[in-house]
C-alpha cells in the first residue's frame, strides 16, 4: 500500500535569543520520519512542548519546515512555501480540527459563514449549491440547522466541535489533522465527537493524523501511535503493541501516569521525575531523554539512538530497547 | 474519624442578566480529618461553586441562599468576615487549575511563600525565607534555594503547580481544596503532582477535597467521591463501592461514557440530552429526569436530598 | 438585525449616564446640521448697546464684549467644532488603523518603523507638537484638523497593533488559512473586521480628545480666527471677562465644551458594549 503522507527528515529549527543575532537554535521537530496510510489513523502523543504542535503545523502547511520532505500523493510539500499554499490545489488536500474550537471561529462568523469559508475560498461555491452544501455537512456531522445562524459564543463546546469538524471536511480533504479536537470536552459529549469522526472516516475515505495527549482515547481510535519526547519520535507501531508493550523507557513512564478507573487502590508506579533537557542547542549525541531516563546509562550521553524495529512495525529509538 | 468539613442543604443562586440561577441546590456532604474526597461532575455541575462557597470566595453576583457550612465546628455562613478570612490560609488552603495565573507574577516564589508564613503563621520575619525552601524542598522542587529565588515565568507549569501546592501547605491547613489541579498539565507531570499531595496529606493527616471531572483521577487517590449534576449531589460514597456499583443513572452514565483500557469506542455510550436549564428548573426536583431512561411518573416529585455522611446514598426515585 | 436593535437598546436603558450621552449626542449632531437656521440671533451681528450683559429670558447665555448673542454662537460653532473633531478623527483612525495593522500583521523591519514613527511623535508634548505643526504649516483650519490628526495617530497605531499581534496567530486565523485564505484576504477579511470594533471604540474615546485640542489651539490663537465662532475662541474672549465679574461670556462655551468631550468618553464606553457580540444574550 502507498502512503498517502509520507514524511521525511522533517525538522523545524527556531532561533531564539535576542537581536538580529540568533544566539540559540530552538529544535522543535528534529529529523522526523514517519507515514500514514489512505484510511489509517495515527496517534500523536506527547507532552507539551515535545514539537507535535509544530509537527503538525508543519504538515498543514500553516509553518514552514527548515529541512526535510512532506510527500503527500505524489508532490513533495515541503518545497512550497506555507505563504503562497492557500492558492495551491493541494490546500483542500489537508485540513485541520483544532484544540479550541471556539477560537477557531472568527468570533464575528455564525456557524454558516464558518463552513461556508472554505467552500467559498477553495470550491467557488456561490448562492444556493453552497447553502445545499453547508447544510448537507451540518446533518451529517450533526448539528441542527437552526444553529447554523448562531456564533460561536452561542454553541455550546459539543456543538463548536461539530461546527470545526463540518468546516474541515467541506473540502474533502484526504487527510484531516485532529488537534486534540475532545480535550476540553466533557466526558459525556467527547464520546459522541469520537464517534462523529470514526463514521466520518468510514464513510469519506479520510485518513488521521489525530494528536492528543490523552492515551485512553488514543487506545479508542488509533490504528498506529507515534509518541514523541523533544521534537523527536522516540517510539511508534501499532497501537496495541506501543500500548500494550511499551519498549522506550519515556512510553513506559507515560502509561503508567494514566489514572486508571480502578477499584482496588493502585500499586506504586514508576513515576517521572525532574525536567525534560532544553531544547535550545541540543547535543546530538546525547539521547534526548538522557539524565531524565529511569535506565540512563553511559552510553545513552555518547550516541543518539537511532528509531530501530522492535517489533512487527514496531519501532523505537532507544539502546536497550 | 471525626467530621471536619460538613456542608449541610447548601444552596447557591447566581443574578445574571438572563435570570437568576440555581447554581447550587441543597448540596450536603462532609469530609473527615485526612479523608481525600473527590468532588466529580462535568462542566456546569457547580463543583467548583461548591468549593468557592466553602472557602468563601464567591463571585460578588453569587449569593448562599440556603445551608449551612460548618468547617471545625464554625457555621462559615454565619461567622464574620473576619474570622473566615483567618481561616482561609491557615485552616483551609485552595490551589487552583492554572497555577501560574495564580502567582503573582513579579514577586519571587520564595517571596510569595514567606508572604503567606507571615500573615497566618506563627514565624519570626527572620526566619521565613528559610521556611520557605524548606517548604519548597518538601514539595520536591530540586535546588530549592536557587529556585525560591526565580520568577513564575522561570519555572514550568508543574513547578508552578507545585509552589502552589508549598504556598497552600506552609500553614499545615487542615483541609485543601484542590481545583482541577492538573487540568492543563501533561499527564507525567499530574502523575507527580497527584502523588506529592496525596503523599504530604498522609503525612499531616490533611483532608483533601479535590475537584475534578477526571472520574479516573478521582479513583486512584480518594477515599470517597461525591458526585455532581446540574448543582445537585445525585450520589456520593466510598469509592470502589460507587464505582462497582454506581446506584444513580446519572452515574451509571458517566461510568459508561469515560473511555479506559478494554473498553471498544462501540460499548462506549454518550449521555443523551443537555443540562437542563437552570434558570428555569423546578425547585426541589430531580434535574437529570429530563435525561434520564429510568424516569418514573414519581421523578417529578420532590426529591429528598442526601443527607452529609460517609454512607453510599443516590438522590434518586429509581436507583439501580 | 432586529436582535441588534434590542441590544442596544438594552446598553443605552440598562444604564441612564448612557442614555443622557446619547441624548446629548442627538442634541450635538442636530446643532451641527440645523445650528445657523436655529439661531435666535446673527452670531456675527455686535451690538454696542447691549454689551455684556448677564443671561437673560432674551440671551439664554448673554452676550459678549460686543454685544453679540452667546447662545446663538456657542449653537453655531457647534459644526465648526464637530467638523474640526470629526475629519481628523477619520483621518487618524484610516491611516493609525492601516499603520497599526501592518506593523502587527507583517511584524519585523515594518513593524521597526512604524514603532520608530509613532515614538517620535510621542516624544513632543503632543499639544506642543500641534502648536508646531499648525505655526509652521499656516493658520488654516485644513492645518488643525491635519494637526489634531498627527497627534491621534500613535493612539489608533498601539491599539491597532497591539489588538493585530494578539490575533494573528489565533486559532481563526490558522483556519482562514486552511479555508484558502491569502495574506491579503487575512488581513482585511479575518483581521481588520475583527480590530474595527475596538478602533470604533477608540475613535469615540479620541473624539473628545480632538475637540479640546481643537478648541485649545484656538484658544492660544492658532486656528480658527475672530471673529468666527468657535468654542476654544470664545472661552478665549471671556476669560479676562471673568475677574471683572462677567462670568458668563466664557463659562457657557466653555460648559458646552465639556458636555462634548463628556458625551463622547461615555459613548465610547457603550459602543464597546455594543460592538463586542460576546457582550450580547
Amino acid at each position: 500500500m502507498t502512503a498517502l503522507l509520507d514524511v521525511i527528515n522533517l525538522q523545524k529549527i527556531y532561533p531564539v535569543g535576542g537581536g538580529g543575532k540568533a544566539r540559540g537554535q530552538l529544535h522543535a521537530v528534529d529529523d522526523v520520519s514517519f507515514s500514514i496510510a489512505p484510511g489509517e489513523t495515527v496517534g500523536l502523543v506527547g507532552e507539551s512542548g515535545c514539537g507535535k504542535s509544530t509537527l503538525v503545523r508543519l504538515l498543514a502547511r500553516l509553518h514552514d519546515p527548515t529541512a526535510g520532505a512532506i510527500h503527500f500523493g505524489d508532490t513533495d510539500l515541503a518545497g512550497m512555501k506555507a505563504r503562497g499554499f492557500a492558492r495551491r490545489p493541494e490546500r483542500a488536500a489537508i485540513q485541520m480540527v483544532f484544540q479550541d474550537a471556539g477560537e477557531s471561529i472568527n468570533p464575528r462568523y455564525t456557524a454558516f459563514e464558518a463552513i461556508a469559508a472554505p467552500l467559498r475560498r477553495l470550491r467557488g461555491l456561490r448562492g444556493t449549491a453552497l447553502q445545499q452544501r453547508v447544510e448537507e455537512l451540518a446533518d451529517a456531522t450533526g448539528i441542527p440547522r437552526a444553529l447554523l445562524g448562531r456564533f460561536p459564543h452561542q454553541l455550546s463546546g459539543g456543538q463548536k466541535a461539530r461546527v470545526g469538524i463540518a468546516r474541515a471536511i467541506a473540502v474533502e480533504p484526504r487527510l484531516l489533522i485532529l488537534d486534540e479536537p475532545t480535550a476540553a470536552l466533557d466526558v459525556s459529549v467527547q464520546v459522541v465527537i469520537l464517534k462523529l469522526l470514526m463514521d466520518l472516516r468510514q464513510r469519506l475515505g479520510l485518513s488521521y493524523l489525530f494528536v492528543s495527549h490523552d492515551i485512553n482515547v488514543v487506545r479508542l481510535i488509533c490504528d498506529r501511535v507515534i509518541v514523541m519526547y523533544l521534537g523527536k519520535i522516540v517510539e511508534q507501531g501499532p497501537t496495541a503493541e506501543v500500548l500494550g508493550r511499551p519498549a522506550h523507557p519515556y512510553t513506559r513512564a507515560l502509561l503508567s501516569a494514566v489514572p486508571e478507573l480502578t477499584l482496588e487502590p493502585p500499586g506504586p508506579r514508576p513515576r517521572l521525575g525532574g525536567e525534560p533537557r532544553s531544547p535550545i542547542n541540543p547535543d546530538p549525541k546525547v539521547c534526548r531523554f538522557f539524565g531524565r531516563c529511569p535506565d540512563g546509562r553511559p552510553a545513552c550521553a555518547d550516541s543518539m539512538p537511532r528509531l530501530s524495529p522492535v517489533g512487527p512495525g514496531h519501532l523505537a529509538a532507544c539502546h536497550f530497547a | 474519624m471525626s467530621e471536619l468539613l460538613r456542608v449541610e442543604n447548601l444552596s447557591v443562586a447566581f443574578r445574571t442578566r438572563g435570570g437568576i440561577v440555581r447554581a447550587l441546590e441543597t448540596v450536603s456532604f462532609s469530609i473527615a480529618r485526612g479523608e481525600t474526597v473527590a468532588l466529580v461532575g462535568e462542566s456546569g455541575s457547580g463543583k467548583s461553586v461548591t468549593a468557592y462557597a466553602a472557602m468563601g470566595i464567591l463571585d460578588p453576583a453569587g449569593q448562599v441562599t440556603g445551608g449551612r457550612i460548618v468547617f471545625d465546628g464554625i457555621d462559615l455562613t454565619e461567622a464574620s468576615e473576619r474570622e473566615i478570612e483567618d481561616l482561609r490560609g491557615r485552616e483551609m488552603s485552595m490551589i487552583f487549575q492554572n497555577p501560574r495565573a495564580a502567582l503573582n507574577p513579579i514577586r519571587r516564589i520564595g517571596t510569595q511563600i514567606a508572604d503567606v508564613l507571615l500573615r497566618h503563621g506563627n514565624i519570626r520575619r527572620a526566619d521565613a525565607p528559610a521556611e520557605a525552601v524548606r517548604l519548597l524542598a518538601q514539595v520536591g522542587i530540586p535546588d530549592p534555594a536557587r529556585r525560591s529565588r526565580a520568577y513564575p515565568f522561570e519555572l514550568s507549569g508543574g513547578m508552578c503547580q507545585r509552589v502552589m501546592i508549598a504556598i497552600a501547605l506552609a500553614c499545615a491547613p487542615s483541609l485543601l481544596i484542590a481545583d482541577e489541579p492538573t487540568t492543563g498539565l501533561d499527564v507525567t507531570t499530574q502523575a507527580v503532582a497527584m502523588d506529592l499531595v496525596r503523599d504530604l496529606a498522609r503525612e499531616r493527616q490533611m483532608a483533601t477535597l479535590l475537584i475534578t471531572h477526571d472520574l479516573a483521577l478521582a479513583s486512584e487517590y480518594c477515599d470517597r467521591v461525591v458526585v455532581m449534576h446540574a448543582g445537585h449531589v445525585v450520589e456520593s460514597g466510598p469509592v470502589a463501592e460507587l464505582l462497582a456499583a454506581p446506584r444513580h443513572p446519572y452515574t451509571a452514565r458517566l461510568l459508561a461514557a469515560t473511555p479506559r483500557p478494554g473498553i471498544a469506542l462501540g460499548d462506549l455510550a454518550a449521555i443523551p440530552g443537555e443540562l437542563p436549564d437552570l434558570r428555569r428548573a423546578a425547585a426541589g426536583v430531580c434535574r437529570f429526569a429530563g435525561r434520564c431512561d429510568r424516569r418514573r411518573d414519581d421523578c417529578a416529585g420532590s426529591l429528598p436530598p442526601i443527607p452529609p455522611g460517609p454512607l453510599h446514598d443516590a438522590a434518586c426515585w429509581n436507583p439501580l | 438585525m432586529n436582535e441588534t436593535l434590542r441590544h442596544v437598546r438594552h446598553v443605552l436603558t440598562e444604564n441612564p449616564v448612557t442614555l443622557g450621552a446619547a441624548g446629548l449626542f442627538v442634541f450635538f449632531v442636530l446643532a451641527a446640521l440645523l445650528g445657523p437656521s436655529l439661531a435666535p440671533y446673527d452670531p456675527f451681528a455686535s451690538d454696542a448697546a447691549r454689551a455684556l450683559q448677564p443671561p437673560s429670558l432674551r440671551h439664554w447665555f448673554g452676550t459678549d464684549a460686543l454685544g453679540r448673542d452667546i447662545f446663538s454662537r456657542v449653537l453655531v460653532a457647534t459644526r465648526l467644532d464637530m467638523a474640526i473633531a470629526v475629519s481628523s478623527v477619520i483621518l487618524a483612525f484610516a491611516f493609525g488603523t492601516l499603520a497599526g495593522l501592518a506593523a502587527g500583521f507583517l511584524g519585523g523591519a515594518t513593524d521597526q518603523a512604524i514603532g520608530r514613527l509613532v515614538d517620535t511623535i510621542m516624544a513632543f508634548p503632543l499639544f506642543v507638537l500641534a502648536m508646531g505643526i499648525v505655526a509652521a504649516l499656516g493658520n488654516t483650519v485644513t492645518n488643525i484638523v491635519l494637526a489634531t490628526a498627527i497627534i491621534n495617530f500613535p493612539l489608533y497605531v498601539r491599539v491597532a497593533r497591539a489588538e493585530t499581534a494578539q490575533r494573528k496567530s489565533a486559532g481563526f486565523i490558522e483556519a482562514a488559512r486552511l479555508s484558502g485564505d491569502g495574506e491579503t484576504a487575512i488581513l482585511f477579511g479575518q483581521l481588520l473586521p475583527n480590530i474595527l470594533p475596538i478602533m470604533m471604540v477608540q475613535a469615540s474615546l479620541t473624539m473628545g480628545y480632538a475637540i479640546l485640542n481643537a478648541a485649545g489651539l484656538s484658544f492660544i490663537g492658532l486656528g480658527v480666527r475672530p471673529p468666527t465662532p468657535e468654542w476654544g475662541i470664545m472661552v478665549a474672549e471671556g476669560a479676562g471677562l471673568m475677574i471683572s465679574g462677567e462670568w458668563w461670556v466664557a463659562l457657557f462655551p466653555g460648559l458646552v465644551l465639556m458636555l462634548a468631550v463628556f458625551c463622547f468618553n461615555l459613548l465610547g464606553d457603550a459602543l464597546r458594549d455594543i460592538v463586542d457580540p460576546r457582550r450580547r444574550s
